[in-house]
């Protein structure tokens, strides 16, 4: 995606003057947290299952090698192919080089953040090869050369005008103003390429260990035709997605739907085992998998937080995140986005790329409540921003952290004591005094402090502290 | 019953008519109450930044004054504490933070199971939703994230509001949603914690409160900084000078 940092406050600060996009924000997330709440709670026993799913991530986490030769042999024994990918090039590499060895020119893909993650499109595209998004949110998103803003609705910052406008742009046909009529559109469109298309990509959202089944949920039906029609179907899976049984599948497939979509199930799910058999009506010949680290070992040797591996990746935190609310995904510089871009993309991207996401977070821990494995943000996030502190002490001229440093040393030197503690509290309540206004409040403070006072007054300094006022309180009672 | 009052640094310095206010109400509940003086802060706004070392040294110096406060005292002893979030602090990031240091770990396990948030206090220890205060007024009440999610103080300071002789407690939407405070958060993002504070104003103005009451004053800083900078006749009230409160005017 081309980053070189992320830069929070920037993009956030365009996203907030976006009406458009406000809109946009509240509707969707609305719409999705309420059919999440009211999906979860038609389930008795919701919060055994959220334990247990976080229970099987956990174990099969802390044993993931273990987990990952397993899953390698399953799908061998299927008769499928297995590759391993350390970064995003390794992965782009093997999947351009098995494109051409089937001399393929195009290429369909289905929804995954993996392939957005690892730049897959550039990638085939530098190697002649033509990617075309399927799902309809990345077909838009394509066709407007963007980035995804939602883990499961990538294009929920565009409008129907938008999209009414792109397509009669991008197809020289007229103004249509009826979502169906688009669909229609697309769905042309589409039919063409997955028959033309020498190759099917897709991500995965699950990976089981035991049988080798990969596990595709979708609503629109092109992830199956994209793993179907074509003639070879790679799947590219992050490795933090391996289950260990086939029977743990139902208990990650309530909640992945339920917590994404409201649905009591995705409309498609597919279990792909290996290419196609002898008595198998359709599917590919060839199947590949390939299997991602990317950074995630790198998140599963660092103990404090490595439950940022067990998402499942259904969106939930980001529909109940106030934050992503008023700031969207592109704010997060990455195809991850929301409370889980907060804490993942820093770890994969490398902690300097991405110092203020950790900090992109109000702690309030709505995330957690929602989280279908209960992932501790707060926890995470408070760590990730230890790990940022200690980061720049390297770099102490970098944006305002030797100020910062400095600033935190002071007020440490004074609340240890109790004599400085209250002889600054007197001396700022004298310091204040050129600032109160009528009502006694603070309407304007100097550099940093007018971030506050900007849009809001600040309470002024008391003349007498409580410490102060507990001598008389406390003979008042004697 | 003995409370020693861990009255925090926003309420020492900004706010201490808070502070009095729930004296008043302990008092009046036969509470016999205490302020070790040697205290200042807990070291929150250290880590919640990043900066552990800082926040430990804070921290450590925290708890032995504490530790040193209720040596020898009874098993009736408490720490009462009008913030959830510097409750969270004592309750559940102590351990965080020390957890390398079982001595320390040790006594930030005794220090935080003695501790209370105010309103948890009142209705898990003392039994009471009934405090005597009057107040004519509506009020809603905005869940603070600490008190709400870390410490599941939900029904406790409802109950405590709906016992006020004369108020009408009127929930918003989004009662348990962010106002945007955050502590540093807000600094660091202004205009990101302010339209999030908008969203929450807008769901107080719905509710028609003409009060919002909380557990917490970094909460109501930031709400009542707006409110004021707004104009916006909604008056803020931390809980303790409602419950404090006969014929809407403190004791
Ligand atoms: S972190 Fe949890 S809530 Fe967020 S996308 Fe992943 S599984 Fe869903």
């Amino acid at each position: 995606m081309g980053f070189e940092k992320v830069r929070f406050e920037k993009d956030s600060a365009r996203a907030l003057e976006d009406k458009k996009l406000q809109h946009a924000l509240v509707n969707v997330t609305n719409r999705f947290r309420s059919a999440r709440n009211k999906a979860s709670g038609e389930v008795a026993d919701w919060e055994t299952l959220r334990a247990r799913g976080r229970d099987i991530k956990k174990e099969t986490i802390a044993n993931l090698d273990k987990y990952l030769c397993e899953l390698e042999e399953s799908v061998r024994r299927a008769g499928g192919h297995v590759h391993w990918a350390g970064d995003a090039d390794e992965a782009c590499r093997i999947i351009v080089d098995i494109a051409i060895r089937n001399d393929v020119k195009s290429a369909v893909k289905s929804k995954s953040m993996a392939t957005e993650e690892i730049e897959l499109n550039a990638n085939l595209e530098r190697a002649g090869i033509r990617a075309v998004e399927t799902d309809l949110g990345e077909y838009i998103i394509q066709l407007a050369g963007e980035h995804p803003s939602h883990i499961i609705a990538p294009a929920i910052h565009k409008t129907k005008d938008d999209i009414s406008k792109l397509f009669s742009e991008k197809f020289g046909i007229p103004y249509l103003s009826e979502p169906e009529e688009l669909t229609k559109v697309a769905r042309e469109k589409l039919r063409g390429e997955f028959l033309n298309a020498g190759m099917g990509i897709s991500g995965a959202n699950f990976g089981v260990a035991d049988t080798g089944t990969i596990v595709i949920v979708e609503n629109e039906g092109n992830a199956r035709l994209t793993t179907t029609v074509p003639p070879v179907h790679v799947a590219l899976m992050g490795i933090e997605k391996t289950i260990p049984r086939y029977e743990d599948l139902s208990l990650f497939l309530t909640l992945l739907a339920r917590s994404a979509t409201g649905q009591k199930s995705s409309t498609y799910v597919s279990f792909i085992t290996g290419p196609r058999r002898e008595t198998d009506i359709d599917g590919p010949e060839e199947f590949h998998l390939v299997l991602l680290d990317n950074g995630r070992s790198r998140i599963l040797a660092s103990e404090e937080t490595r439950e940022s591996l067990y998402c499942i990746r259904c969106g939930a935190c980001l529909n109940n995140c106030p934050v992503y609310r008023q700031v969207g995904g592109h704010s997060y510089g990455w195809v991850y986005s929301g409370p889980i871009g907060a804490i993942i993309n820093p770890q994969l991207m490398g902690i300097d790329s991405a110092p203020e996401l950790p900090f992109a977070s109000s702690l309030c821990g709505a995330c957690r409540d929602v989280c279908p494995v209960k992932i501790d943000f707060p926890r995470v996030l408070l760590e990730l921003r230890h790990k940022v502190v200690e980061s720049k002490k390297e770099n102490y001229g970098a944006g305002g952290a030797m100020i910062e440093k400095i600033s935190v040393r002071l007020w440490r030197y004074i609340v240890t004591s109790k004599n400085f503690y209250n002889l600054t509290s007197k001396i700022s309540y004298y310091l204040q005094l050129p600032w109160r206004s009528g009502n006694g409040s603070l309407r304007s403070l100097p550099f940093p402090f007018s971030k506050w006072t900007d849009e809001r007054d600040f309470p002024a300094i008391a003349k007498t502290s409580f410490r102060e006022r507990w001598k008389k309180i406390k003979q008042e009672t004697g | 019953m003995k409370a020693y009052l861990f009255i925090t640094c926003l309420v020492d310095t900004f706010f201490p008519q808070v502070g009095e206010n729930m004296v008043t109400v302990l008092r009046r509940l036969g509470v016999d109450v205490e302020f070790p003086e040697d205290q200042t802060c807990c070291g929150q706004p250290a880590f919640n930044s990043g900066h552990r070392e800082d926040a430990r040294a804070v921290a450590e110096r925290f708890l032995s004054v504490f530790d040193k406060a209720l040596d020898g005292s009874g098993e009736d002893s408490y720490i009462v504490c009008p913030s959830g979030s510097c409750a969270t602090m004592l309750k559940v990031f102590y351990k965080e933070l020390f957890h390398n240091t079982p001595v320390l770990l040790d006594k930030a396990h005794n220090i935080s199971g003695r501790t209370y948030e105010f309103t948890e206090f009142l209705v898990k220890i003392l039994k009471k939703t009934d405090v005597g205060a009057r107040y004519k007024g509506v009020v809603t009440y905005h869940d603070s994230c600490h008190l709400l999610r870390e410490l599941g103080v939900r029904d406790e300071p409802r109950k405590l509001i709906e016992g006020v002789e004369g108020t009408e407690l009127r929930e918003m939407e989004m009662h348990d949603s962010c106002c945007g405070f955050g502590g540093t958060f807000s600094i660091k993002f202004p205009r990101v914690s302010v339209s999030m504070l908008d969203e929450k104003i807008e769901c107080i103005l719905n509710s028609g409160a003409d009060t919002v009451v909380s557990s917490d004053m970094g909460c109501l800083m930031n709400i009542g900084g707006a409110l004021s900078r707004r104009k916006i006749p909604v008056r803020v009230m931390h809980i303790a000078e409602l419950l404090a409160s006969r014929n809407n005017e403190s004791e």
